[in-house]
C-alpha cells in the first residue's frame, strides 16, 4: 500500500477548535484553525469538508472573510450524523478538513466599484457573510452596500452582534425581517422579498448575492427581475448533497453542473435556463 | 509489435503460466451466466462468454474500497497498488474503462482508481457470442482501437494475439512456446469478426448515430415519455449497479472498537435510488421517479458526453437484462425522444 507520493484528494487534515459556542437552538458557531499554521486559504463563498473520524464528512461554508488571518469560522446546524458530532466537539480537539473548494463570489472581480445588495434566507446569512464582511474590510472598493436579512423567528438570527455592527455603519443598509414575529420583535415582519420594495437600487450599478433556503431563491428572483436587474448581475449560492466535494461522486449535479465544482456560486444567468438549478 | 497466432492449447498453458506468476481475474461461469473472478484453473476461462453479470469496473472501482485509516494522530490514505490482470474483457467494457480513467483523471486526479488502472494489465477479447440485449454496435463500441494491452481475437484454429503495450509484451514473455506471427490471411480474418460483430452486436437497433441522440436530448426534457416509463420504476437501482459507465459513490466511516480509529470508504451508489440527491430538511432535489429516470439517460446521453466527448452508453445491454419491470432499454428511450424531436 503506497500513495505513489500523489496527492489524495479525499485526505483531510487536521484542525483545531479554537471555539464552539451556541448561536441558536439548532446552530453552533466554530472557531477554527488549521494544524498546519496556514491559513485555509479560502476566498467568499467557498466551502470544506468537515470530518469527525468515524462518522462521516459534511460541506460546510466557510463565514469568516478570508480578511481574517489565523483562524477561519463555519457555522453549524444540526441536521444529522456529522452536524450533531460536530456540536459535541470540545474546543482544543482536532476535526478533519479537506478544502477549500467550489467557485467563489466576485469579490475581487465583478463586484468591485460596484454597488452591492446582499439577500441572505436564514442559515443563508452565513456563507455571504464572508463576503460581506470582505467587502466592509475593504470598503472604498465597493458602492453602496445593501443586506437584506430575514429568518423565521428573531429566535433563528444569527451573528445578532454583528448584525448590530452593520446596523450602526453609516455606510452599510440593513433591513431584516422575521416571518413570525414576538412580542419583542419591533421590526419589519414578513417573508424576504417584502424588504427588496423598501429599497433603493440602481439596476445597472448593482450586483446582487443571493444564498438562503431551496425555496427562496424563485420567489427573489420574481421580485428582482421586476426591478429590471439584470440575470448577469446576481450571483447565487445553491446547496446539493454533496459526498466528494471534488467532481466525483455525482451527489451535487444540477443537470450537467457539478455544484461542488462548478458552485456553489453560480452566476445567475448562467443557470437561469437549467433546470434543475432553481 | 506484430500479431501472433496460437493456438486454444497455447492459450491455455500460457493462461496457467500467467495465474502462477500474477494475480489473474478472468470471466468464468456462474450458474447459467458468467462473471469475472480470480482464475484459478486456465480451463475454467469462458473467452465465449457473452457479458458477464457486473462489469469489469469492480476492480477499478471496487463496490465498497478503503479510502484513508485514522486514529487521534493522523488521517493516512490507503491505497491498492497490487498489480493484477484482467482477461477477456470485450470491447463495449474497455470502451467504458477508457471513459472512466477520463473522468477520474479529470481536473482532481483521484489517486485510488488511478493507482489501481495504473497497476492492471488488460486483455481484451472480441466477442464470440453476442448476448441477448447487446447493442454496442449501434454506438461504435463493438470493437476497441485502444484502452487494452492485449487484444485476443479467436480466428480458425485458434486466437490472434496483438499486443500493443510494454505491459502486454511482459505478459507474451509467458507464453510456452515461440508462437507465429499471424499471416496476411489470419489478419483479414481478424477484419472480418469486427465488422462482423458490429452487425452482430445490434440486437436493439438505435435509429441514429449517438451523436443525434445528444442533440435530441436538447429538446427531451419535458417529453412525457420519462414519466410514462419511470411509472414503473422500482427505484431499485439495478440498472446504476450492473452500468460500466455508472461511477456514482458515496462515502461511509467505519470504528473500530476503540471507537478512535477506523477507516472510511467509499461504495457504489445510484442516481435511480430515492435519496441520492436529498439534502438535510428532507429536500429531495430528484423527488419524483421521473426526475431520476431522465437525469440518468441525460448522464449517458448528453452531461458525460459533453465533459469527455465519448458517448456514456457502451450498449453493453446490461441495464436491459437486469430490469424487472422492462423499462430500462436505452433503445427504446433514445430511438422515442429522436422520434418526437
Ligand atoms: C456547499 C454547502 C455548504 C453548506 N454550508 C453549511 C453551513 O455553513 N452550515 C450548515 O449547518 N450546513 C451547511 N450545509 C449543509 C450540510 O452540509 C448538511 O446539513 C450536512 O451535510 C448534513 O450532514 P449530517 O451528517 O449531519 O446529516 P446526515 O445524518 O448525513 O443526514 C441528514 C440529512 O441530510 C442529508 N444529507 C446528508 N449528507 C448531505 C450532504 N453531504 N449535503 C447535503 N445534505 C446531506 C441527508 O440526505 C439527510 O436528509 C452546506 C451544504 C453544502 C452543499
Ligand atoms: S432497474 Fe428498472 S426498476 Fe430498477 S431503478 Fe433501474 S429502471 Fe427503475
Ligand atoms: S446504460 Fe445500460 S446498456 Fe448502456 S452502458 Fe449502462 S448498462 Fe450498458
Ligand atoms: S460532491 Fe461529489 S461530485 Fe460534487
Amino acid at each position: 500500500m503506497c500513495n505513489n507520493g500523489k496527492k489524495d484528494i479525499y485526505l483531510p487534515e487536521f484542525a483545531t477548535v479554537l471555539k464552539n459556542e451556541s448561536m441558536t437552538e439548532t446552530e453552533n458557531y466554530f472557531e477554527l484553525k488549521l494544524s498546519s499554521g496556514k491559513d485555509l486559504g479560502h476566498m467568499p463563498g467557498q466551502f470544506a469538508e468537515i470530518s469527525i473520524p468515524g462518522i462521516g464528512e459534511a460541506p460546510i461554508s466557510i463565514s469568516s472573510s478570508p480578511t481574517k488571518n489565523g483562524s477561519f469560522e463555519m457555522v453549524v446546524r444540526k441536521a444529522g450524523n456529522v452536524t450533531n458530532a460536530l456540536h459535541s466537539v470540545e474546543a482544543g480537539k482536532k476535526i478533519g478538513i479537506r478544502g477549500p473548494f467550489g467557485t467563489t463570489f466576485p469579490v475581487d472581480t465583478v463586484m468591485k466599484e460596484k454597488d452591492i445588495l446582499f439577500i441572505c434566507g436564514g442559515i443563508g446569512l452565513v456563507p455571504l457573510r464572508s463576503a460581506i464582511n470582505y467587502c466592509l474590510d475593504n470598503r472604498s472598493d465597493y458602492g453602496n452596500v445593501t443586506i437584506l436579512s430575514g429568518t423565521k423567528t428573531p429566535a433563528e438570527r444569527l451573528f445578532t452582534d454583528e448584525l448590530v455592527q452593520w446596523q450602526n455603519r453609516e455606510d452599510v443598509t440593513l433591513l431584516e425581517t422575521v416571518d413570525y414575529a414576538d412580542d419583542a420583535w419591533k421590526g419589519n415582519v414578513g417573508v424576504i422579498t417584502t424588504l427588496i420594495p423598501k429599497i433603493n437600487i440602481d439596476p445597472a450599478q448593482t450586483i446582487t448575492l443571493i444564498c438562503g433556503p431551496p425555496i427562496m431563491y424563485k420567489f427573489v428572483l420574481l421580485e428582482l427581475m421586476k426591478h429590471s436587474i439584470d440575470h448577469g448581475k446576481v450571483y447565487v449560492s445553491l446547496e446539493r448533497h454533496m459526498k466528494c466535494g471534488v467532481g466525483k461522486c455525482g451527489h451535487c449535479q444540477i443537470n450537467g453542473l457539478y455544484a461542488c465544482q462548478d458552485g456553489p456560486v453560480f452566476k445567475y444567468a448562467d443557470i437561469a435556463q437549467v433546470k434543475e438549478a432553481i | 509489435m506484430s500479431v501472433l497466432k496460437i493456438k486454444q492449447e497455447t492459450l491455455t498453458a500460457w493462461v496457467s503460466e500467467l495465474i502462477k506468476k500474477t494475480c489473474l481475474y478472468a470471466v468464468q461461469a456462474k450458474a447459467d451466466k458468467f462473471d469475472f473472478e480470480l482464475l484459478e484453473d486456465a480451463h475454467a476461462l469462458r473467452l465465449d462468454y457473452d457479458v458477464s453479470n457486473i462489469p469489469p469496473k469492480k476492480y477499478f472501482q471496487p463496490p465498497v474500497e478503503e479510502l484513508l485509516r485514522f486514529n487521534e494522530q493522523e488521517f493516512k490514505t490507503t491505497v491498492d497498488d497490487s498489480p493484477f490482470v484482467l482477461f477477456g474483457v470485450h470491447p463495449y467494457d474497455v470502451n467504458a474503462i477508457s471513459q472512466m480513467d477520463k473522468l477520474f483523471a479529470l481536473g482532481n486526479k483521484d489517486v485510488h482508481y488511478l493507482t489501481r488502472r495504473q497497476n492492471s494489465t488488460i486483455v481484451a477479447c472480441d466477442v464470440e457470442n453476442a448476448s441477448q440485449n447487446v447493442f454496442s454496435g449501434c454506438l461504435g463500441f463493438a470493437t476497441a482501437d485502444e484502452g487494452f494491452d492485449i487484444l485476443l481475437t479467436k480466428i480458425n484454429g485458434g486466437y490472434l494475439v496483438d499486443s500493443r503495450t510494454e505491459k502486454g509484451q511482459a505478459l507474451l514473455k509467458h507464453l510456452p512456446a515461440a508462437a507465429e506471427k499471424a499471416t496476411a490471411a489470419d489478419l483479414e480474418e481478424r477484419e472480418t469478426v469486427w465488422q462482423n460483430n458490429i452487425k452482430l452486436l445490434q440486437k436493439h437497433k438505435l435509429k441514429a448515430r449517438p451523436e443525434a441522440v445528444t442533440a435530441a436530448l436538447d429538446k427531451a426534457y419535458n417529453n412525457p415519455l420519462w414519466e410514462e416509463r419511470a411509472a414503473r420504476c422500482f427505484s431499485c437501482g439495478s440498472c446504476n449497479l450492473v452500468c460500466p459507465t455508472c461511477y456514482c459513490f458515496d462515502v461511509q466511516d467505519d470504528v473500530n472498537w476503540d471507537l478512535k480509529s477506523g477507516l472510511r470508504y467509499r461504495c457504489w451508489d445510484g442516481c435511480m435510488l430515492q435519496d441520492f440527491a436529498t439534502v438535510a430538511g428532507d429536500h429531495n432535489f430528484r423527488k419524483n421517479k421521473a426526475d431520476r429516470y431522465r437525469h440518468r439517460y441525460y448522464r449517458k446521453g448528453k452531461y458525460v458526453p459533453e465533459k469527455i466527448g465519448v458517448f456514456s452508453c457502451v450498449g453493453c445491454g446490461r441495464c436491459i437484462s437486469a430490469c424487472v419491470t422492462h423499462i430500462a432499454n436505452p433503445v427504446e428511450v433514445f430511438n422515442k425522444i429522436m422520434e418526437d424531436v
